[in-house]
């Protein structure tokens, strides 16, 4: 094999976000806690460095680098992009929070800029090894952020958990895996499609890898019957830790689904499609009818995350390009708005007081009539009704699936978005029908104001003009 | 014919920016200020929606005042805004309500009043979108986003029951509505756009008409709303404001029944006619069984509120006869009696239900009761009130001379032309009606003064007067001299009849 030097501008970002959070480890070893905020700048400065790399480089067609095993295309930079922006907006909302829980450590940013890092290797992986790698590195970076605060024992607990089945679900991909590899004789995404395609799509050990592979994929997005990690971990993991968990690795899990099942084995479509069907309507039904019985928020956003991810599924399903680039919308969307719900959450705590609870949003018009009206927003939006971006990530999915004939399916979701409208519609009814039941004012840092309101407001804005990010994510894959 | 101005775009986002700006302003303590601002955007968009009237061609059954700019182009959605003869009239009548509206709220509520008139010029410009939309998905938008400011509504200001009602009505209005979604969804992939006047002229087989036309059903029956989908209105209206009440009867019933129109009937004409048996059913038992319901009910808004079930029956019975009449007769003429009946009968109603809502209102601010038992001789207290209250009362019984006459009379007639039966039942009605109506006006304004509260009360002050005496200068207008209303429409109602002639198989 002739030795060439790989083409290392492919992977700026990547190397500057590793070179970055290392720096950063070092920087904070000399830091106390009152000089942390430099860490904190830094880690923000590393995102918005890693968005100029991504942007600066003009893409024409996909590059890829590095013996086959890592691909830059446009859809990855979109992902990438977004990564960083959710990554950044979870930092700047937890700031605060996390310095009036003793939490506000360097490792936060550091095992949090190391996910990003795996979540950019997810994107832009081309091979099934540096998938993996990516996944792991995030996983562990996870595992990790959610122990953070080690007093708690429902952080550990769900930290243990989180572990256990996060390494099964690991056990079970990289088993499937193996089965792609022991027919295709390929680790490379394209050339497992081209030995697919050379094997015929009924070939035994073929479908028994994809199997185990959907397996692995379900479990990182949370879709049931693999999404009994959620709840608890979203509920357990300390609030900042949880909209990091909400937001962009949603984003990379989407793009573990697109490397895997249609960059790699789009030949078994006819077999996935049936089985993402039915990971969708399960999620669908047992997200948004458990959601009904929730009392606490962060566990009732968990399942509807697991709903959420049943629209997702969607328009990956359908099998087509408009589906596909559907799906992308619908999980830029959904980080957005979870972003917000979570970081509404983080607005209401203070020291001492988690308002995860339902009731801690009693007579929220009183006590603030804008964040009120922001959260309005987020929940109309996440229940799908106009004129929010929640409504035309869902008018995209279900116009993918009427596309791929299946109206059916469109009908099924319709209806649990009726029964989800429900439990959305009563954290506004608890906001707006209900008396306050403590009166402090809310009294969140400026920043954190600041770019709640701008996050709700994009979520409006961008619901009135919603064509600019759809085209985005078409565009995406007509590169 | 046309002006330059944007006046479509004008009414739409008038109220929506001016329901802003009221929101901003009190904020604070600037109450009066918020209530004043929120009364001149209510009269500055009754006066730019005056123009669509004066300016309007009744010879053409082309759409008017069109608007056409390019929205979301993924999915060729388009901002596009346009009125006809059906649709005019029903955005004037959403204009003028909502004037009143914001007058009958004035010094009434007081919890939060700026929030509570935001939310009327909002909904009132969301309203004005769903009769000016010609995209498919732009309707729907309008549509849905509508049921957020009345969820408010009733949530906030609404009585000791409002949160039952308005999570009642949020859900059965959404739950018509996403099968809406999906219909056109499954159109634009057929249309290959999201105008409604292409999908007008989407041919679709049987199975796919009846199937699209039993989830538009869905929509417009909760909205309308037919038995058995009604059963969310009583609720909703006990419990709202006097001002949601109004809006609720006057505007947002209408949209179901405008729905029929644009949707429904053009669009999937076969399924209709394959399916008006079932629709004239819905709509006698509507007009039969909810009149006897009204009969029995002790409180007036629950009264009034099957009573509009009961009207609006009378306007779907009077878009789904056209078929019959046609087999009958051969001739399109007599079915366009019916449609037109029905259309002067839903903005007929708008006044009357609206000035119903606004009396209950006027005796449930005084005494804080709904329960007929609780009033008895007010009009030994309150003449100028029960002289209004009366001819209110009559208008809703179709008293001859009152626009809730020529609507009905109209129907029934062309009832008569096909089946006798339908209008038999239909005129039943005139009995029923009379009966519930009069028997409450009786209970509750004449005979002895009941109890100390009648005692006490105090006749309607000027701000009351002028609201009532508005009404009911249109009620008798409309009643005397409908010709206004009825050139407005009736091309378009020609060209409707006309095209759903056509089979679309």
């Amino acid at each position: 094999m002739e030795f060439e030097i790989p083409n290392m501008s492919v992977a700026l970002p990547e190397m500057f976000v590793l070179g970055m959070a290392c720096l950063i480890l070092l920087i904070d070893l000399f830091l106390t806690d009152k000089t942390r905020i430099i860490t904190y700048l830094l880690a923000q400065a590393t995102l918005i460095g890693a968005a100029i790399a991504s942007l600066g480089h003009q893409l024409g067609s996909p590059e890829i680098a590095f013996s086959g095993n890592f691909i830059r295309d446009g859809m990855g930079d979109i992902l990438k992009i977004f990564i960083y922006l959710s990554v950044f907006v979870v930092f700047l909302y937890s700031r605060s929070y996390l310095q009036a829980r003793n939490l506000f450590k360097g490792e936060f940013y550091v095992i949090g800029l190391f996910g990003v890092l795996g979540m950019m290797v997810m994107v832009s992986a081309h091979s099934l090894l540096t998938l993996y790698l990516g996944l792991e590195l995030l996983s562990l970076s996870m595992y990790a952020l959610v122990a953070m605060n080690r007093d708690s024992s429902y952080a550990s607990e769900a930290a243990m958990k989180y572990f256990v089945l996060g390494a099964l679900a690991s056990g079970m991909l990289l088993y499937g895996m193996s089965m792609l590899y022991g027919v295709t004789g390929s680790l490379e995404l394209s050339q497992i499609s081209a030995g697919v395609a050379a094997t015929g799509a009924d070939n035994m050990v073929l479908v028994f890898g994809l199997v185990f592979t959907v397996v692995g994929v379900a479990f990182k997005l949370g879709a049931v019957p693999f999404h009994m990690w959620v709840p608890d971990v979203y509920q357990g993991s300390p609030t900042a830790v949880t909209v990091y968990i909400g937001s962009a690795p949603k984003i990379a899990a989407f793009a573990m689904v697109m490397r895997l099942l249609v960059d790699g084995l789009e030949g078994l479509q006819e077999h996935w499609q049936g089985m993402l069907v039915i990971l969708a309507i399960l999620s669908l039904a047992v997200g948004n009818i458990t959601a009904i019985a929730q009392t606490n928020i962060k566990r009732m956003l968990a399942y509807s995350t697991i709903a959420h991810v049943g629209y997702l599924l969607l328009g990956v399903l359908s099998g087509t390009e408009s589906g596909y680039a559907s799906s992308m919308f619908y999980t830029i969307v959904y980080a957005l708005m979870s972003l917000g719900g979570f970081g509404m959450i983080m607005l209401l705590s203070r020291a001492g007081f988690e308002a995860d609870r339902l009731d801690d949003f009693k007579g929220l018009n009183e006590r603030s009539p804008w964040f009120a009206f922001m959260m309005l927003i987020l929940m109309f939006s996440m229940a799908g009704v106009p004129v929010f971006l929640g409504f035309w990530a869902k008018l995209s999915v279900l116009s993918a699936v009427v596309e791929a004939g299946m109206v059916w399916l469109a009908a099924v979701a319709v209806i649990f978005s009726i029964i989800g409208a429900f439990y959305y519609l009563r954290v506004v009814k608890l906001m707006y029908f209900d008396k306050p039941e403590d009166d402090s004012p809310i009294d969140g840092e400026i920043d954190v104001r600041v770019m709640l309101s701008a996050n709700s407001l994009a979520i409006l804005v961008l619901g009135l003009f919603p064509g600019v990010l759809m085209n985005l994510c078409v565009n995406a894959f007509a590169v | 014919m046309s002006s330059d101005l944007p006046l479509l775009s004008l009414v739409v986002w008038t109220p929506i920016i001016g329901g802003l700006l009221v929101l901003a302003i009190g904020s604070g303590k600037h109450v009066l200020e918020a209530r004043v601002v929120a009364l001149l955007v209510a009269l500055l968009t009754f006066a730019i929606s005056i123009p669509l009237y004066v300016q309007f061609d009744v010879n053409t059954f082309q759409m008017q005042f069109v608007e056409l700019y390019p929205w979301i182009e993924r999915f060729k959605i388009n901002y596009h805004l346009g009125v006809d003869g059906i649709s005019m009239p029903l955005i004037i009548l959403t204009t003028f309500i909502t004037v009143l509206v914001v007058l009958a709220g004035w010094d009434v509520i007081q919890y939060k009043p700026a929030q509570y008139m935001a939310a009327f010029l909002i909904m009132e410009g969301l309203m004005n979108g769903v009769f000016a939309a010609l995209d498919g998905m732009l309707f729907y938008v309008f549509w849905e986003a509508l049921l957020i400011p009345m969820f408010i509504v009733i949530g906030v200001w609404g009585g000791p029951r409002r949160v039952y009602a308005t999570i009642k009505f949020f859900l059965y209005t959404f739950l018509g509505s996403v099968f809406m979604l999906v219909s056109l969804i499954y159109m634009y992939f057929q249309a290959d756009s999201f105008a409604i006047l292409d999908f007008h002229t989407l041919r679709m087989g049987m199975t796919a008409q009846i199937f699209i036309f039993l989830a538009f059903l869905l929509a417009f029956a909760v909205k309308v709303p037919m038995w058995p989908v009604h059963t969310w209105l009583p609720d909703a209206h006990v419990e709202a404001p006097t001002g949601g009440s109004v809006i609720l009867a006057a505007i947002m019933l209408k949209l179901g029944a405008y729905g029929f129109l644009r949707f429904s009937l053009p669009i999937t004409p076969d399924a209709s006619q394959e399916l008006d048996w079932l629709m004239i059913t819905l709509s006698l038992i509507a007009v039969v069984y909810i009149g006897f319901v009204a009969l029995v009910q002790k409180d007036m808004k629950k009264l009034i509120a099957y009573s509009s079930i009961s009207h609006m029956g009378f306007v779907t019975l009077g878009f789904f006869i056209a078929f019959t009449i046609f087999e009958n007769t051969g001739s399109w003429k007599g079915a366009a009696m019916g449609i037109e009946g029905a259309i002067v009968q839903m903005i007929s109603h708008g006044f009357i239900s609206a000035a119903m809502f606004l009396c209950i209102g006027v005796l449930y601010d005084r005494v804080h009761s709904r329960e007929i038992s609780a009033y008895g001789g007010v009009t030994n207290t309150m003449p100028n009130f029960a002289a209004f209250a009366v001819l209110f009362a009559m208008a809703n019984a179709g008293l001859p001379g009152t626009s809730g006459f020529v609507g009905e009379f109209m129907v029934i007639l062309s009832a008569f032309k096909a089946n006798f039966w339908f209008a038999f039942l239909a005129a039943l009605t005139l009995i029923i009606g009379a009966a519930y109506t009069l028997w409450m006006v009786k209970r509750v304004f004449f005979g002895e003064v009941a109890n100390d509260n009648v005692a006490k009360l105090k006749d309607i002050n000027s701000r009351e007067f002028i609201i009532l005496a508005v009404l009911a200068v249109a009620v008798l207008f409309f009643g005397i001299y409908p010709a206004p209303l009825l050139e407005v429409m009736s091309v378009s109602v020609q060209h409707l009849l006309e095209h759903i002639a056509q089979s679309k198989l």
